[in-house]
């Protein structure tokens, strides 16, 4: 054994000391925050979930859309895998960080004798039976985490609807999502309505995603897993089953360019009954007011009817959202701002200050004009 | 052997009172492997900086909901130019200048293979660069929105084509990129050739340093993977002015065939940057630690291993892409896979640690950060080889928070590690001890500080390349620390500069072999003279200096 550790009495317990309580201080700080994280977004799901309690018809949106409070099957599936994966790759992590520390706290030396040809430890060269075991050890983890995975896969990918699904078509466009309802023969924007029964029973829902233009992902946490909505690919669908209402919100996950930070979702999770209602409205054409004829001769006569359709008028353009119940809608922008007069107001008179990088651009109407085109829009119920 | 005209060759090998014209031309015409290596270096930590003041400004951006530090416009410039000067000019190059200078020194050669194609290489990677920077000048990006590339490091078709991207921007990435592609192929030819060609007597295959092996299978992995990238490249270029429609998805092109080259450049090319971390990190931890790396035979094993499976996992970056579930099965089991021989290199180094007598000098903390970090970084990965669970977080914060850990704390970390060990050769002086300590707690502080947070605000449903995100999310506190963490880190790298300006006029004298380690770039002088040694070497072991500074009990003994 060369091996022997310093006798000197002073400097080298306390440099031993000192590096020690530096790396045990450092990580401590590094783990708390980590694991506070997660514990912070876990315990939102907690006191979340106790509303699950409640009844599945109570408003299930969490404070944040997060994957650790689902409220509908393939989110759930998702979550149960990755706790699994999170126990055991948390486990392994702790382990090998423990014997990382440990190696440095208990080997550690003093500084400043290294020259000292007498220290040199034993050299140790490798050891067959050891690096084995950290060869087949791992090989098992991996095979036991990828069996779990590979039938979760299975599970929640569906190429096919399930039975009694609705269906509805997302179109990703730049920067706004179209949905697209063909059962019922309507098309709305940037908000999705789903049924849930009113019981309180399943119903799932199966979403065909096409893209206008560039790839977008359509992420609603709460709800499934992320997928890509690629152009010209019209096989990639999403599958919800929601198990509680609520208004979940998500955004696209994929950069599409100028204001993908504003490409936002919004999934409305009703009781069938409410849902019917809100189908029968869509299906109406838009309502006529003659008070608002003058906003309306506005509207038809500027661009706005190049690119926004509002059923039973001359407006009839498919490059932005369907106006025809605009008013239905809480959001304005795909999500930017709430529905508001306010910023109904600020948005007509300049998107850009509302979504920058949007399409729409400034219409250049005049204040008079403007408070004529909103008070038409608003009589879109 | 460190006679005075010796000492006066290497970096200082003009003549004494040389007019500053003489010494410019010394460097631009140079073909010296050690040069090069200084210049490459150079390069990427300026580059380094200016990615590092795009990330910064990002921070700022994202501290709190709402802000308006920078428009959408340009912080979709900043984080396209941040990771495509991350990747392609900063890790690329020092990676190549590291190798450059010190594998010709490790197996006793004196230079690379092919001195010239080693110059013609450099300069193509910083022109290649300075085309990108220009296009802050030249260009114009997305419909309405000026000057620098836009698109996204990875450049996803179809945003890339005219109908999306109507300037030059995206031209100026592709060319940009491209050029400094060539560069990176030629001297992973020439890396290859000079060590399959080059070593000195009696170094064998098995005898080399684990530092050249993974160098070998780093340029190995370059001439894989660059072509694609490359081709790619020139077909988008196609689509572009010649009227192609490879990713025109107007036109019936595929958005897909686009992911599938890019990242079959792009996930070896992660392997590309993390290799020569291990490189590092494998030659410092048994020269702090004492001892002889742990199972050498297994390590250079699990390099072979992780260069051959990191060329069958790219589809792992598009699993939310909607390929069926037998793809997404098979290629997670690929990627699960690549974590057994990367956690084989993570037993040896602990059991390399395990009954050393460890130094904690600032190369050694370094390594350690890389240690525990990159630890950290690789659960995440095998976390998201799980495809149902990256179905959620994929393309959110929890993937960047994911990356970071590897190539900041894992790549970056070790590149320090490297810097404070292997400057003393180089420049002949030694580091500060006491600042570099400062600078790597700093930086260890700031750095878990930006990057940890990040894996929470993904997981509570927060998406990357956003440039503001709504104050109902519940997102503002990790967000927050985040750029408080900048902070420190911004701290970290001024002591480092201050520590590198200050040890190059004013540091101690390094000696040939300051830290008492064993492989032949320390039995020269520090800096090298220009032919590095003065009768090639000849080798026995894998640790010569050991065996002549044990001349009772050499390594050749066991091996």
């Amino acid at each position: 054994m060369r091996h022997e550790r310093s006798t000197k009495p002073q400097a080298a317990p306390s440099s031993l000391l000192q590096s020690s309580f530096r790396c045990i201080a450092c990580l401590v700080i590094v783990f708390s925050t980590g694991f506070s994280g997660v514990a912070i977004a876990v315990t939102g799901d907690e006191s979340e979930s106790s509303s699950l309690k409640q009844g599945p018809l109570c408003d299930g949106a969490a404070s944040s859309p997060t994957m650790f409070a689902p409220r509908s099957r393939p989110a759930q599936q998702i979550l149960d895998i990755t706790w699994l994966v999170i126990g055991i790759v948390g486990a392994l992590g702790v382990i090998v960080m423990a014997m990382i520390v440990f190696s440095i706290i208990r080997y550690s030396h003093k500084q400043g004798d290294e020259n000292r040809d007498e220290d040199e430890p034993p050299q140790i060269y490798g050891s067959n039976p050891i690096e084995l075991a950290w060869t087949v050890l791992p090989i098992l983890i991996v095979f036991v985490l990828f069996m779990v995975s590979a039938r979760g896969i299975f599970e929640i990918e569906k190429e096919t609807p399930p039975e009694g699904s609705l269906e509805v078509t997302v179109v990703g466009h730049r920067w706004w999502w179209e949905f697209d309802y063909p059962e019922y023969g309507f098309v709305t924007a940037n908000e999705l309505h789903i049924p849930i029964g009113d019981d309180g029973a399943e119903i799932p829902t199966f979403l065909s995603l096409q893209s206008a233009d560039v790839i977008h992902s359509f992420w609603v946490p709460q709800l499934a897993g992320k997928t890509d909505v690629v152009p010209n690919r019209d096989k990639n669908h999403l599958w919800l089953q929601p198990n509680m209402a609520g208004k979940y919100v998500g955004q696209c996950a994929e950069y599409c360019g100028g204001a993908h930070a504003n490409m936002l979702i919004t999934v409305i999770v009703e009781p069938e009954s409410e849902f019917k209602k809100w189908v029968a409205e869509q299906q109406k054409p838009a309502v006529e007011d003659s008070k608002v004829a003058k906003g309306r001769h506005v509207f038809e006569r500027t661009a706005c009817i190049n690119c926004h359709t509002i059923r039973g008028t001359v407006a009839n353009g498919t490059f932005a959202p369907d106006l025809t119940h605009f008013m239905s809608r809480t959001v304005i922008g795909a999500g930017a701002a709430p529905n508001e007069p306010k910023y109904l107001r600020q948005w007509i008179h300049d998107p850009q200050t509302i979504k920058p990088g949007c399409d729409m651009p400034a219409m250049k109407l005049t204040n008079e004009e403007i408070e004529l085109v909103c008070a038409y829009l608003e009589t879109l119920k | 052997m460190s006679t005075m005209d010796q000492k006066n060759q290497g970096l200082q090998s003009h003549a004494p009172g040389a007019t500053f014209a003489t010494r410019l031309h010394e460097w631009i015409a140079t073909s010296d492997h050690k040069k090069l290596g200084v210049m490459y270096v150079t390069a990427g930590l300026i580059f380094f900086l200016i990615g590092g003041f795009e990330a910064s400004m990002m921070r700022w951006q994202l501290s709190w909901p709402g802000l308006n530090v920078v428009g959408p416009e340009e912080f979709n410039r900043l984080f396209t130019m941040h990771g495509t000067t991350m990747v392609f000019l900063v890790g690329m190059p020092i990676l190549l200048g590291v190798a450059n200078y010190f594998v010709p020194l490790m197996i006793g050669a004196r230079d690379l293979a092919f001195p010239r194609l080693n110059a013609f290489g450099f300069w193509l990677f910083l022109f290649g660069g300075l085309l990108l920077y220009y296009s802050y000048f030249g260009a114009q990006g997305l419909y309405g929105m000026g000057s620098s590339p836009d698109v996204g490091w990875f450049a996803y078709a179809p945003l890339t084509e005219k109908t999306f991207s109507r300037g030059h921007s995206t031209d100026y990435w592709i060319l940009g990129i491209g050029i400094s592609g060539f560069g990176s192929i030629a001297t992973g030819i020439n890396l290859i050739v000079t060590i399959l060609c080059r070593r000195c007597p009696g170094m064998s295959l098995m005898k080399m340093p684990l530092f050249v092996w993974l160098m070998f299978i780093d340029a190995i992995l370059i001439m894989i993977a660059m072509p694609p990238l490359t081709a790619a490249q020139v077909m988008l270029l196609f689509d572009r002015w010649l009227g192609a429609q490879f990713f025109d998805t107007q036109d019936g092109g595929s958005a897909v065939l686009w992911q599938n080259l890019f990242w079959f450049f792009g996930h070896p090319e992660v392997y590309i940057l993390i290799l020569p971390a291990f490189a590092y990190v494998s030659e410092i931890i048994p020269v702090f630690s004492r001892k002889v790396i742990f199972g050498y035979p297994l390590m250079v094993a699990a390099t072979i291993a992780i260069g051959f499976i990191s060329l069958g996992v790219w589809v792992h970056h598009m699993f939310a892409l909607g390929l069926s579930p037998m793809v997404n099965a098979i290629f997670m089991g690929s990627t699960m896979l690549i974590a057994v021989p990367t956690g084989m290199k993570m037993f040896n180094w602990i059991a390399t640690l395990y009954g050393g007598r460890i130094l904690l000098h600032t190369p050694m903390l370094f390594s350690l950060g890389f240690l525990t970090q990159f630890l950290l970084g690789g659960l995440t990965g095998v976390m998201l080889a799980v495809v149902p669970f990256d179905w959620q977080v994929s393309d959110s914060y929890f993937v960047v928070g994911h990356f970071h850990y590897v190539l900041f704390g894992g790549l970056v970390f070790s590149i320090f590690a490297a810097i404070y060990y292997w400057l003393p050769k180089v420049s002949g002086r030694m580091l500060d001890e006491k600042i570099g300590k400062w600078h790597f707690w700093l930086l260890f502080i700031g750095f878990n500080l930006t990057f940890g947070p990040m894996h929470v605000s993904g997981m509570l449903g927060m998406p990357r390349r956003i440039y503001t995100y709504q104050a109902d999310r519940g997102w503002e506190l990790w967000n927050l620390l985040s750029s408080i963490g900048v902070l420190f880190q911004i701290a970290a790298i001024l002591f480092f500069t201050y520590n590198v300006l200050n040890s190059l006029f004013r540091g101690k004298k390094a000696g040939d072999d300051p830290w008492d380690a064993w492989t032949l770039e320390w039995a020269t002088t520090s800096p090298p003279p220009e032919y590095n040694f003065k009768e090639i070497p000849v080798v026995h072991s894998r640790r010569p200096l050991w065996d002549e500074k044990h001349p009772e009990d050499p390594d050749w003994k066991y091996e």
